[in-house]
């Protein structure tokens, strides 16, 4: 029920957006990985007033059976909204935009791993909105490939997203909910960093063909900078984890695990 | 959640749990009647919900939303507005919980969190009435477990209850068929809280606050909501067959009566401190 009142303009007559960034300027974003402690790897994004959290189980055995792939795993993504992330309240069953959401978050991650390494089995990444204010499949594909290597997937890369889209004839990197819902359209894509392939790309709105390919470029450059911010992530969560190891010998045991993946054993073994 | 009658159990681990529970110790060093740290966030969802809130009991996680929509009275009840709380057992909380529509334990959570809310009367649903008959407001109280290390009521009720404590939602009224809003806030209002307490049976000792680790070894558990007149306002005894005797069950209302007192005082202290 909370109140949502049409903007005015989303271009003020200085150039800026309704929250007063420049059309190039992203949202404030914060990640952090290894926020949940029962999953094998889990990471938090903050993307402005976007909240998710991503969680990784496995790879372990795939329920039901008839899903299994004989020569590689399973990635199955589940992309799901709280109730109460959104103005107004969403029904609690999965939605038909869930699902899809669900799927092309899948078909953005898979390029980056090697699923080839666990025949037959799966590997779970589970996705929760807590608040929604656009962006949220790219904020998710950004947490959960953060949530993959911090569960030890062996991966070619993070994956980072962006959306970009049209305002008042001005193209938006990040778009924030209201530009999405009142805008000219939206573009959410994904790219492999090291090589600039596109792993998500849709599209609503409309744009031109010379739109379409500039929007597409200030994406990558927006995701170049979303993948060192998650490369940033991942080095403070291990340094934090190797410092805890230092401290305090009694807790080897729950670091363990984790670091077999990033040191090999045989670096703990020395203590 | 708690029975795990199904799963393979580890008589070892129960072996071990009871040979420490003989000796007064549980595996994490905690009194019997000892809650694990609590920790309580208020208003996590401020853009988009109501009211909200994040409540860690030690590695158990649950996040609470709150929605307030507007809709009509149910007919035998035609001036009072409606409270419903749900919950869920994602899978992202816990590797034993599955994809799929709720099974059994999920729906036994989110009914043992709503009954504790509704039993109490805990929101007076009167004032949340905008015209007898046509028009009134609907309060969800929707939770989300986002870690599961045992006793998912609990930190469900605290949720539920401090999400509500925090919600802010606008006035409406009627005007020639129409709602408007008035322009004024309004909050949910809370007359009598009810906080549930969960205390489980393993062998022949009663603990407060299982871990998941206790609750896989665990006969039975019994869940007790006491409201802010200590009095008692849901039961439920779950988590497995085993029976509890009648001194068992007065020893474990003994347990709630004095901890629901820390966890009222606890709520009472952290909304002080957000305001």
């Amino acid at each position: 029920m909370s109140p949502e009142v049409k903007p005015d303009f989303l271009i003020s007559p200085e150039g800026l957006r309704v929250d007063g960034r420049r059309p190039d300027e992203m949202r404030p974003i914060q990640l952090e990985v290894g926020v949940l402690k029962q999953a094998d790897g889990s990471a938090l994004i903050r993307q402005g007033k976007t909240y998710i959290l991503a969680a990784v189980y496995g790879p372990r055995e795939l329920h039901p059976r008839h899903l299994t792939l004989n020569d590689r795993a399973y990635l199955r993504c589940v992309y799901r909204m709280a109730t109460f992330s959104v103005p107004d309240r969403k029904r609690p069953a999965p939605s038909r935009r869930e699902r899809e959401i669900s799927m092309v978050i899948s078909n953005a991650l898979q390029p980056a791993l090697f699923l080839e390494e666990f025949p037959r089995a799966v590997i779970d990444v589970f996705i929760q909105v807590i608040q929604a204010d656009g962006g949220t499949r790219c904020a998710a594909i950004n947490a959960a490939s953060l949530a993959l290597a911090d569960a030890g997937i062996p991966m070619k890369t993070l994956v980072p997203a962006v959306a970009v889209g049209k305002a008042d004839g001005q193209l938006l990197v990040d778009l924030g909910d209201e530009e999405d819902k009142y805008g000219q359209g939206d573009i959410p894509m994904a790219i492999l960093p090291d090589t600039g392939e596109i792993t998500l790309l849709q599209q609503d709105g409309s744009f031109t063909r010379e739109e379409l390919l500039e929007a597409i470029q200030l994406g990558i450059n927006a995701m170049k900078y979303i993948h060192e911010l998650q490369k940033d992530a991942l080095k403070r969560a291990y340094a934090k984890r190797v410092s805890e190891l230092d401290e305090d010998d009694d807790e080897d045991d729950d670091y363990e695990d984790d670091l077999e993946t990033d040191l090999g054993e045989s670096d703990l073994m020395e203590e | 959640m708690g029975d795990f009658s199904s799963e393979v159990i580890s008589q070892i681990d129960r072996r071990f749990m009871l040979d420490l529970l003989a000796k007064n110790e549980r595996v994490d060093g905690r009194a019997f009647d000892e809650y694990r740290e609590i920790q309580i966030e208020m208003d996590v969802v401020p853009a988009k919900a109501e009211g909200s809130a994040i409540v860690r009991i030690g590695d158990t996680t649950v996040v609470a939303g709150v929605k307030v929509l507007t809709g009509e009275p149910y007919s035998d009840n035609p001036d009072e507005g409606v409270v419903m709380v749900t919950a869920e057992m994602p899978p992202i909380a816990s590797p034993l919980f599955e994809l799929g529509p709720p099974k059994e334990d999920a729906i036994e959570l989110a009914r043992v969190v709503d009954r504790g809310v509704r039993e109490s009367e805990t929101v007076d649903v009167k004032k949340l009435c905008i015209e007898k008959g046509k028009s009134v407001y609907m309060v969800f109280v929707d939770i989300y477990p986002l870690e599961y290390d045992g006793n998912l009521i609990d930190a469900s009720s605290l949720a539920a209850n401090a999400a509500m404590m925090t919600s802010r939602f606008p006035e409406m009224k009627l005007e020639g068929g129409e709602l408007v809003q008035t322009g004024k806030e309004l909050e949910v209002p809370i007359q009598n809280m009810a906080i549930e307490c969960t205390v489980a049976r393993i062998g022949k000792h009663l603990v407060l606050d299982p871990t998941l680790r206790e609750e896989m070894v665990q006969d039975c558990r019994l869940t007790m909501a006491v409201d802010e007149k200590d009095n008692f306002t849901a039961l439920q005894k779950g988590g497995g067959v085993g029976p509890l005797s009648i001194e068992d069950i007065d020893h474990a209302m003994g347990i709630a009566l004095e901890r629901t007192k820390d966890l009222r005082t606890l709520l009472k202290r952290t909304i002080k401190g957000t305001d």
